[in-house]
């Protein structure tokens, strides 16, 4: 494999029902790093159903050139259909470096692809770098670093003999840059030649899940509950005070497990990173699971009953304390607060 | 019909410690288990076996004492268990793991694979739908159900972020399970009892369908760079006081932080 034939960075620029996932632009954000620090260019993949317009908004927030798959037959993600336009897409192009969201959409395309290409992917990666090899001066290396073990390790990998470097990135751990209105870059039709007798996947139907518009990595503060709430009326509490922050409630693993809370508010290794101004964890001992989804928030309270509870490792405020007590006074003293 | 469920024998992630003094992994002590998605995997291919009469086959790659796993498969009710083990597996990344389970996927007859979504000790969700790809065959992953319809095609249901997808599959094809879809049987006490006197097949490289320098170390496109335990934070301040100056406490951080 000729590995200097495989140039730039490009990015599969997600959407749902034609909206661009925000998990695209932070992935813009980082390939415009990238393709500087190699001196390449950043190139978004839109697949979809007449999508061709949302292409603008792709070079705003970084992107160079954007390569539009349009087509009925992508107008809902299924893997096949996906997975032979970005083979062509790539085969035809030889990129350098792939990311891709780590969402249920780029967690199932991503590896389908790598395999197809025979290549490397790391997956669910925190940081992402160009750096100089250590026994070649002069020649640059993509690293890609991720949690494993649950969070209990860090590992940076490396993918020196194949091309392209992909990655999966999750939402929320990248920043997107500013948007640069009247940005400059191309937008390149492809048309997909489909092997439609491969396509044994029909979707029949979709159905939302309630609690599916909480979409608490958009909030900027969370109050969070684990074990120490221990009920629903115990989150009625937590909800109390969110709502007098403007902001939202969460859930540890615990809560969600037992039934309390829907997955959707899950913080954490099996649920979503979250990195808000504020984040008050109530009674949340701090499972490094937990901790790995939530340890990047701007502020963090933490109130337990236990003193020795990990959460206090990475609180920037630990208050040893019965939540059921302190949250409703913060609540009450809060909104005094505000109305003066 | 023939289901092959693929297992993994992991370490209990939320068992393992961080050494506070010097920032390592306690490894001691900590349990090696089913990976649970694995194990909400096998659950739906011993219900399928329930509704509709099905021969299971758990299969996994791993030393030799991964043969704990599938034993404690067989006393849930799976019908046989391989253990694929040689020194050239070792080193695999997801890319090669895959593809090894492939290699001995494809000398055996089967109707559906399931596997698990996720395994608890790389959280990567890459080997399923990479050995799906190696074996021709369709995927769906985030699993929550599966069922047989009347013409011999599966309804599945998935999750994703938003919604519960139904989606109807054709033919052979590989499910990823999530683990919070099945609530796992208990292993029944005569189950239990025979495990130990069942066969564990052995299975090396040269049983399967692959090429040797596409497995092991050999054969993975990725490699550690490096591994550290990860950078523990300085800790705040803690406060153990009465409620009342915990709540003037919290207040006043908040305005100097500018949050309020």
């Amino acid at each position: 494999m000729d590995l200097k034939a495989y140039k730039n960075v490009y990015v599969f620029a997600e959407q749902r029902d034609g909206v661009i996932q925000p998990v695209a632009y932070e992935l813009l954000g980082k390939a415009r790093e990238l393709a500087d620090d190699l001196g390449e260019k950043v190139v978004a993949l839109l697949l979809g159903h007449q999508v061709r317009e949302k292409a603008a908004s792709l070079v705003e927030m970084g992107a160079d050139e954007v390569i539009v798959a349009d087509s009925p037959e992508l107008k809902d993600y299924l893997t096949e259909q996906y997975a032979q336009v970005l083979y062509q897409i790539i085969t035809a192009n030889k990129p350098n470096i792939v990311l891709y969201g780590a969402t249920t959409i780029g967690r199932d395309l991503a590896p389908r692809l790598a395999s197809r290409l025979r290549t490397g992917l790391t997956a669910d990666c925190t940081r992402l770098e160009i750096a100089e090899k250590e026994n070649e001066p002069g020649e640059k290396e993509f690293r890609m670093t991720r949690p494993a073990f649950g969070g209990n390790l860090m590992a940076t990998i490396i993918c020196p003999n194949n091309r392209p470097q992909m990655s999966t990135v999750r939402p929320g751990v990248m920043q997107k840059r500013e948007k640069e209105t009247g940005r400059k870059g191309t937008v390149t039709d492809f048309q997909p030649q489909f092997d439609r007798s491969k396509f044994k996947v029909k979707l029949i139907g979709k159905v939302k899940n309630n609690a599916a518009n909480a979409d608490i990595t958009a909030a900027k503060v969370l109050v969070s509950g684990g074990r120490g709430v221990h009920d629903k009326a115990g989150f009625d509490k937590l909800q109390g005070l969110a709502d007098c922050l403007g902001g939202m409630v969460a859930s540890s693993r615990a809560m969600v497990d037992a039934g309390v809370m829907d997955h959707a508010y899950q913080v954490g290794q099996t649920g979503k990173t979250v990195r808000p101004d504020l984040y008050v964890a109530c009674g949340i001992s701090g499972a490094i699971q937990h901790l790995a989804g939530m340890e990047e928030s701007g502020y963090i309270v933490a109130i337990n009953k236990d003193k020795f509870a990990p959460i206090f490792s990475v609180a920037d405020l630990g208050i040893v304390g019965d939540l059921h007590k302190i949250v409703p006074m913060l609540t009450e003293r809060l909104k005094k607060e505000m109305a003066e | 019909m023939n289901i092959i469920v693929c297992i993994k024998q992991v370490p209990d992630t939320t068992e393992i410690k961080i050494d506070p003094v010097k920032g390592t992994l306690i490894r001691e002590g900590v349990p090696s288990i089913m990976n649970p998605d694995d194990k909400g995997g096998l659950e739906l291919a011993l219900r399928m076996k329930d509704m509709y009469g099905a021969n299971v086959t758990v299969i996994t790659m791993g030393p030799p004492q991964a043969d704990l796993i599938l034993r404690e498969a067989l006393a849930m009710g799976a019908d046989r268990a391989i253990l694929l083990t040689d020194r050239k597996f070792a080193g695999a990344d997801t890319l090669a793991t895959s593809y090894a389970l492939a290699g001995a996927i494809k000398t055996m007859d089967y109707d559906l694979i399931i596997a698990g979504r996720q395994a608890i000790d790389g959280d990567t969700a890459q080997v399923g739908p990479e050995m799906a790809e190696h074996l021709g065959l369709p995927q769906v992953s985030y699993v929550v159900d599966a069922q047989l319809t009347d013409h011999h095609s599966l309804m599945v249901k998935k999750e994703d972020e938003e919604c519960v997808q139904t989606l109807e599959v054709e033919g052979k094809c590989v499910l990823t399970v999530l683990a919070s879809a099945y609530q796992a049987r208990y292993m029944s006490v005569s189950g239990i009892m025979e495990a130990y006197s069942r066969e564990v097949e052995i299975w090396t490289a040269d049983k399967i369908e692959v090429e040797e320098e596409k497995l092991g170390l050999k054969g993975s496109p990725t490699k550690v760079f490096r591994s550290y335990p990860k950078a523990l934070k300085t800790p705040g301040e803690l406060h153990e006081v009465s409620e009342e100056e915990a709540v003037e406490l919290i207040v006043s951080k908040l305005k100097e932080k500018h949050i309020i």
